[in-house]
């Protein structure tokens, strides 16, 4: 393999996000700022029975309104169509021309590459469920599989079936901007878009692509989405109060609330931006990825994957914890991850652990599954563009052990020049990405 | 940054052809077929009855004592990539807390796993005596599936069907600490992940990384998506061993199949230091993506697949004339099969008069995520053993096909051989592979 002498420094040209609290990135900076809530009653499906009746939504939004060519895209899955959605503003603001048969505006097509966090869509339910109600027989407790695979194949459609596969985001960003660089997707459970965008930097770095498109799409919001959430006993079951249930840091906290959406940002080598006279958002500087290999089921108890994943993260970018202004969190409003995750924080950050802020925008956004990682790094740049740290809502009542600073209730103004992502999924997937402000 | 080269310690795969990389490679010498008719269910009244499944084993010779509790929460796709992997690390001769906690010779930190794995289908029958309680007058009741039905499903369910389970599990038998990546772009997956992996090292956040793929797409549901997409052999009534005919006239389709193949990847002068027994090294890597105007077909020009392949040559700084061994993608479906045979010819120029292209997919099946990985697999004992088997049920070449099939078994000296693939969505990849040879940097 080719060993490149050079690095290339990697800067962001692009952001685009379709989320519970809106569908462009201005209106969903704004409403973190304004600390709106973007959870509410369940409407994709009746869930009304659910252990837990709400979640978090993306309203009013069509990708088809984005797009010049919207037949290219007919039946994709509704991640796929958010992925589509932010990936045009992403593309607008990097001045990307997208849609073009013989795509001009000076990039080399096969040194831009796509890398998505994104998961699969939702199975066609309907015919699912009657195909095993066709098949199943109660009092023998068997399958009749004729019957059943018969009840399939007059009911499922191929687009559908292609659509639900968890490449198809990606497939359909490549068709969107003629990408014939390394054009790939992973699917590490909640730590997805943060890998997608530390591996796509990586790809940049090494000088295999110019410009990588990536982040993360994803929803789970459908029935045996919310059945298997619901069954480990994950999700918040606040049922009464939907907008305050994504409590991340507080005592009373009971769970996750199950959100979708997709943030697409534009990773460029600093070389191809700047010959592009692209307006460079900010760097990413460190990466670190590793797995907790502990439990399928729980997080190390001590956070031993995610701190060795921060420290990672701040070797790669030649820094300490000392340089760090900001930290998102990974902040999921479980019990088990706001505490291994504060503990994590402490061994990492040693003295200066209560003083760094540390909020999870989770509390307004939901937790977007795949997505959120993307979701959350945008948050970060911006945080770093104003100089001002999003806030934790609904947070009001604090546990002894909870006592670091997690910025509650109010967004706070003060210098962030360098922030850290964290994100962690089930399985031990442990993400970190360290954000710079562009010098 | 100084210049770091990938090589391959050790080798696991479970096959229609067997549950070793060596019964895999007799099967492929021998020119066995792994293909029958499906025995996981009743196929009976599908399209395609036809798969290529992995014989029976028993979870419990395949995982440490400490691990057994978990098997309860692996699918089948899991298991698949726990066995292979053992048989790779074994292979590799690391000593990982799953093969004697006595005796570890690995740091956890510094071993990364990247794996392959598909989108996994949920057991139809798991879930049935729940959908039997969430019914009204024939129908599926969502609302009475939420009071009622589940209750029924098992509590971890979800975690048995998340794509990074499988190295999650892998990761935790092992005790793999380092960079953990899942690859969810189906066919092409496992040449990422090998890619990928190899990148890792290379870039020094790992020394050694587990990386390939792992797919069981024999149930019901993944069997009917399949002949869906028009892709299987239909109705097909023929011996199940002259089903699958990558790139000949008489092409019909592909046939479907699960496996897992795991290449133990390390940093060459980590894997001298240790003595290591080196299979041979990762010389190339190369992706891009077929933009077609379809998401299930492939350009007809293959262009996506070309580009891919000439940036592994490139990555691995040689000609396509010094390729000895080409094992393509080629799945038996005609359309996709000729798309592959444009791009390699295209690539490939006058050599292509010279350069062996051994299909595999008569043998095994298209094994999704995991096939990419048997490939390598099979490459790196082509290498090692010097041969390339004969192709199977390769007659005449489809219409305008100018690729060197050979319908004899070849004893040659393999020095460089290339795997690709391809998935539909777009994604395309290519893997280089070298014989190892000291103080060569590849």
């Amino acid at each position: 393999m080719k060993t490149q002498r050079v690095q290339e420094r990697v800067v962001v040209t692009g952001l685009g996000i379709v989320s519970p609290l809106g569908n462009d990135v201005a209106t969903v900076w704004n409403a973190m700022m304004g600390r709106e809530c973007g959870i509410r009653k369940t409407t994709v499906f009746d869930a009304s029975t659910f252990p837990t009746t709400f979640d978090a939504e993306v309203k009013d939004f069509d990708f088809t309104e984005h797009l010049t060519c919207p037949e290219q895209h007919t039946g994709c899955s509704r991640g796929s169509g958010f992925a589509l959605g932010a990936a045009v503003e992403a593309c607008r603001q990097a001045g990307i021309e997208i849609e073009a048969p013989q795509p001009g505006t000076g990039l080399d097509r096969t040194r831009m590459g796509v890398y998505l966090g994104a998961g699969e869509g939702s199975l066609a339910n309907e015919a699912f469920f009657a195909s095993i109600i066709r098949g199943w027989d109660t009092d023998e407790q068997t399958m009749d599989w004729e019957q059943s695979t018969q009840e399939c194949l007059a009911r499922l459609t191929r687009t559908h079936e292609l659509e639900q596969e968890p490449n198809m985001a990606t497939a359909h960003l490549a068709v969107l901007t003629g990408a014939r660089g390394p054009v790939r997707s992973c699917l590490t459970a909640c730590a997805a878009s943060t890998q997608a965008i530390g591996e796509a930097t990586m790809m940049i770095r090494r000088g295999d692509a110019d410009v990588m498109i990536s982040g993360g799409a994803h929803s789970m919001i459908h029935p045996l989405g919310l059945t298997g959430f619901n069954r480990l006993t994950a999700l918040s079951t606040r049922n009464d109060s939907p907008e305050t249930a994504s409590r991340p840091f507080s005592a009373s906290r009971d769970g996750f609330v199950l959100g979708e959406g997709a943030a697409i940002v534009i990773l460029e080598s600093l070389t191809s931006a700047q010959r592009r006279g692209a307006e460079i958002l900010a760097e990413i500087v460190g990466y670190g990825s590793s797995s907790d290999a502990y439990r399928v089921t729980d997080m190390h108890p001590e956070g031993r994957g995610a701190v060795q994943a921060m420290h990672a993260a701040l070797a790669d970018a030649g820094l300490t914890y000392q340089d760090i202004d900001y930290i998102n969190t990974h902040g999921t409003s479980t019990h088990e991850n706001d505490s291994i995750e504060t503990v994590a924080i402490k061994t990492v950050f040693k003295e200066r652990a209560k003083q760094v802020p540390a909020s999870s925008v989770k509390s307004m956004l939901g937790h977007l599954i795949g997505a959120a990682g993307a979701a959350e790094f945008i948050t970060c740049i911006l945080a770093i563009r104003d100089n001002v740290v999003p806030p934790t809502i609904n947070l009001n009542d604090r546990s002894p052990e909870l006592d670091l600073d997690y910025v509650p209730n109010e967004p706070r103004q003060m210098p962030v020049n360098i922030a850290m992502n964290e994100s962690f999924g089930f399985g031990g997937q442990n993400n970190v990405v360290i954000i710079k402000r562009y010098e | 940054m100084e210049s770091v080269r990938v090589v391959v310690t050790g080798l696991g795969a479970a096959s229609p052809l067997g549950l070793s990389v060596e019964e895999m490679w007799a099967g492929l010498e021998a020119g066995r077929c792994g293909l029958g008719r499906i025995e996981a269910f009743d196929p009976t009244g599908l399209p395609c009855e036809l798969a290529g499944e992995v014989p029976e084993y028993r979870m419990r010779d395949y995982v440490p004592k400490s691990h057994r509790k978990a098997t309860k929460l692996m699918c089948r796709d899991i298991e698949l990539a726990v066995i292979a992997a053992l048989e790779a690390v074994t292979a590799s001769g690391l000593v990982t807390k799953g093969i004697d906690p006595d005796a570890i010779n690995i740091d956890p930190a510094r071993v990364g796993i990247t794996m392959g794995a598909g989108m996994i289908s949920c057991d139809m029958a798991e879930l049935a005596p729940a959908v039997a309680v969430s019914v009204t007058d024939g129908e599926f009741d969502i609302r009475k599936w939420g009071r009622d039905g589940l209750e029924h499903v098992t509590p971890v369910w979800l975690l048995k069907y998340l794509p990074n389970m499988l190295p999650c599990h892998v990761g935790i038998i092992h005790d793999i600490q380092g960079p953990s990546n899942t690859i969810t772009c189906a066919e092409a997956s496992a040449h990422i992940a090998i890619g990928e992996a190899a990148q890792v090292i290379a870039r020094g956040d790992s020394d050694i990384s587990l990386a390939g793929g792992a797919e069981a797409k024999i149930n019901p549901f993944m069997v009917v998506r399949q002949c869906l997409f028009d892709r299987v052999v239909r109705d097909y009534d023929g011996p199940p061993e002259t089903a699958c005919r990558p790139f000949d006239a008489q092409a019909r389709g592909a046939v479907f199949g699960e496996g897992a193949g795991l290449l133990v990847l390390e940093n060459l002068e980590r894997a001298q230091d240790r003595g290591a027994k080196i299979a041979a090294e990762i010389a190339g890597i190369g992706q891009s993506n077929s933009q077609g105007a379809l998401y299930d077909r492939l350009e007809p020009d293959g262009r996506g697949i070309q580009i891919a392949i000439a940036k592994a040559l490139d990555d691995a700084g040689i000609g396509p004339s010094e390729l000895d061994l080409i094992i393509p993608h080629g799945t038996g479906v005609p359309e996709d099969d000729r798309a592959e045979a444009k791009a390699l010819e295209a690539v490939l120029g006058a050599a292509v008069e010279d350069v062996p292209v051994w299909p595999t997919k008569s043998m095994l099946g298209t094994t999704g995520a995991a096939s990419g990985a048997l490939d390598v697999v099979a490459a790196a004992k082509a290498i090692s053993e010097g041969i390339i088997p004969a192709a199977q049920n390769f007659s005449a070449p489809a219409a305008g096909g100018r690729l060197r099939i050979p319908t004899e078994a070849e004893k040659k000296e393999i020095r460089y051989a290339l795997c690709s693939s391809y998935t539909h969505g777009g994604q395309t990849a290519a893997v280089v592979i070298k014989r190892f040879e000291e103080g060569t940097a590849g």
